[in-house]
């Protein structure tokens, strides 16, 4: 990286399945309050905020110029990233790095129980043509995908099955969860079949909450009394989204954003490196195809790493300590704003009862969600 | 565009082809149906509205009063303080007269959409409604309205209010212009 830029401040409500007391704009005020004071600034010292938002979830086209004023940054520059969270984020490092700006204001939140047919809404990003006129809820992609999945690294849906009740178990620890749970694989397995080999428990449910994020570079850090968090780090990376020729066993969008990110921290040997990560996981086998995909578990392993404990919270890679999105809730792209909520969390030694011991080195991996072939990675360490 | 086939390789789409089915025409009728989680400020003024009521947020840091409120200043970056009833009345901030519905037909009769300053805010600051009672066509809502012009509420029959920003009619003259 050219120049240090750190997160410097947080600010988050907790994540519920509805949240009918308030607007998304008291929402997200709430998030924004709690992180100037984080970040020891006040809305003056912001230069510049990107929002993250998909108008389609929101019901408003120019999402974003719905958010300034619950952000007190009224008359300043603006602009929303419609993508994934690390992607915002990566965008704030550019232009962090270029020093047209030196503290950014990042944006995330989800209204999700606001959209009555969220499977419409997602059967809008579905190929018009070739695709749509089938006529089944996007899902469909998460269960091929997992099938190929499964089939390519001998992971056996009750191996994937474990995903869930270890991030619902996390979760339990974590006060922002809105699903926690005490569960076992044979429940996730017993539960609705969707799209098999995908049941309904296996599948990260929506919530709503807000997330905001203020980052800085070297100058910016002079203006803030927060505890930066450095970003090492940053990748993101597109397959084909095409659903007839794309590649379905394996995550190669995370293999080419993890190598853009571990390149830039400088990093050769991730699974020697990496001491905790947040992995996208909003499907269950995603958390395991990801890390595969991440250099953290050797291709086909990561489900034996899974039975043997390896990403339990006291194994050797702490995996979704924070309960992941089948725990938490899937904020869709702000989903990733949670990973980096934990990971920062953790690098400060703030993370309560869910505290890593030793936690130097934090990785996020997101994913745009079916039917993208989009994802991201970043890396993030203490002082 | 005859003249243009000639240099373009691509073959242009005339209405007739998509009528008549020989271009690739998909449908696809989503159900985009959102509901909208008023929360504390929105609520209660739609509450207050079928009241008959205008109601206004004070922030004591930025000394504003603001409609439609909200629970936060962002200028002051408060927490607002206090509920404040506000005035049936106001001046048109600006107005236009309008002959076009949202589905893009044509109205006969224009309507006249306007941003009214309400009545103790401060500073001045307003809604967007309709203006009523200003004229039928185009030459007579000119004549009458006016920026600066001081206009009145006009409200449903309290039994036929919803909660909705159409429980009022529309603002009109005060006096009747």
């Amino acid at each position: 990286m050219k120049e240090r830029v750190a997160i410097v401040g947080v600010g988050y409500t907790s994540l519920r399945a509805v949240s009918p007391d308030v607007s998304f704009r008291e929402m997200i005020f709430e998030a924004a309050v709690r992180a100037y004071e984080d970040a020891g600034i006040t809305p003056k010292e912001v230069d510049s905020v990107i929002a993250l938002g998909e108008d389609y979830r929101e019901g408003t086209c120019i999402t974003d110029e719905y958010v300034p004023d619950q952000l007190g940054v009224v008359y300043k520059p603006v602009q929303t990233v419609t993508g994934d969270g690390l992607q915002a984020l990566g965008t704030a490092w550019m232009l962090l790095n270029t020093g047209i700006a030196d503290v950014i204001l990042l944006e995330g939140h989800s209204k999700a129980s606001n959209v009555l047919h969220p499977a419409h809404i997602e059967a809008m990003a579905l190929d018009p043509v070739f695709v749509r006129p089938h006529g089944w809820a996007p899902t469909f992609v998460a269960g091929l995908e997992m099938q190929r999945f499964c089939h390519e690294s001998g992971t056996t849906p009750v191996q994937a099955a474990r995903v869930v009740a270890k991030n619902k178990r996390n979760a339990l620890k974590n006060p922002l969860a809105a699903y926690p749970a005490k569960i076992d694989p044979e429940q996730v397995l017993a539960s609705r079949p969707v799209a098999e080999p995908l049941t309904e428990l296996a599948i990260a449910p929506p919530a709503d909450g807000a997330i905001v994020l203020i980052v800085a570079n070297e100058a910016g850090m002079k203006r803030c009394k927060g505890k930066p968090v450095n970003l090492d780090g940053i990748g993101w990376s597109s397959d084909s989204c095409n659903v007839h020729t794309r590649t379905w066993g394996k995550a190669a969008y995370t293999t080419q954003a993890a190598e853009r990110a571990y390149a830039l921290a400088d990093i050769k040997k991730p699974a020697d490196k990496i001491d905790f990560a947040e992995v996208d996981d909003a499907y269950s086998y995603k958390e395991l195809q990801h890390l595969e995909a991440l250099g953290l578990a050797p291709e086909g392993q990561a489900a034996k790493l899974l039975e043997k404990g390896t990403f339990e919270p006291d194994g050797d890679l702490p995996v979704n300590l924070s309960g992941g999105s089948l725990g938490c809730g899937s904020l869709h792209d702000a989903s990733s704003f949670r990973g980096l909520l934990e990971v920062v969390l953790q690098l400060r030694g703030q993370a309560g009862e869910r505290q890593l011991a030793k936690a130097k080195r934090g990785l996020v991996c997101s994913w745009r969600g079916v039917p993208t072939a989009t994802g991201a990675v970043a890396i993030l360490s203490g002082r | 565009m005859s003249a243009m086939n000639t240099e373009l390789r691509g073959t242009s789409l005339r209405e007739a082809d998509i009528r008549e089915g020989r271009a690739l025409v998909t449908e696809w009728h989503p159900k985009a149906l959102y509901k909208f989680d008023a929360g504390i400020a929105v609520g209660q003024f739609l509450d207050g509205l079928k009241e008959g009521k205008l109601l206004g947020r004070k922030c004591n840091a930025s000394g504003r009063v603001v409609i439609p409120p909200r629970m936060f200043c962002e200028i002051s970056f408060q927490r607002s303080d206090e509920w404040v009833q506000l005035a049936n009345t106001g001046t048109v901030n600006t107005f236009s007269v309008s002959f076009v519905n949202w589905d893009a037909s044509r109205r006969e009769t224009p309507q006249v959409p306007a941003v009214v300053d309400i009545d103790g805010t401060n500073p001045n600051m307003g809604i967007l409604h309709l203006l009523g009672e200003v004229g039928e066509t185009l030459d007579e809502v000119l004549q009458r309205v006016k920026v600066g012009m001081a206009v009145e509420a006009v409200w449903k029959p309290a039994e036929q209010r919803e909660g909705a920003i159409t429980d009022i009619l529309y603002f009109r003259p005060v006096g009747g212009g």
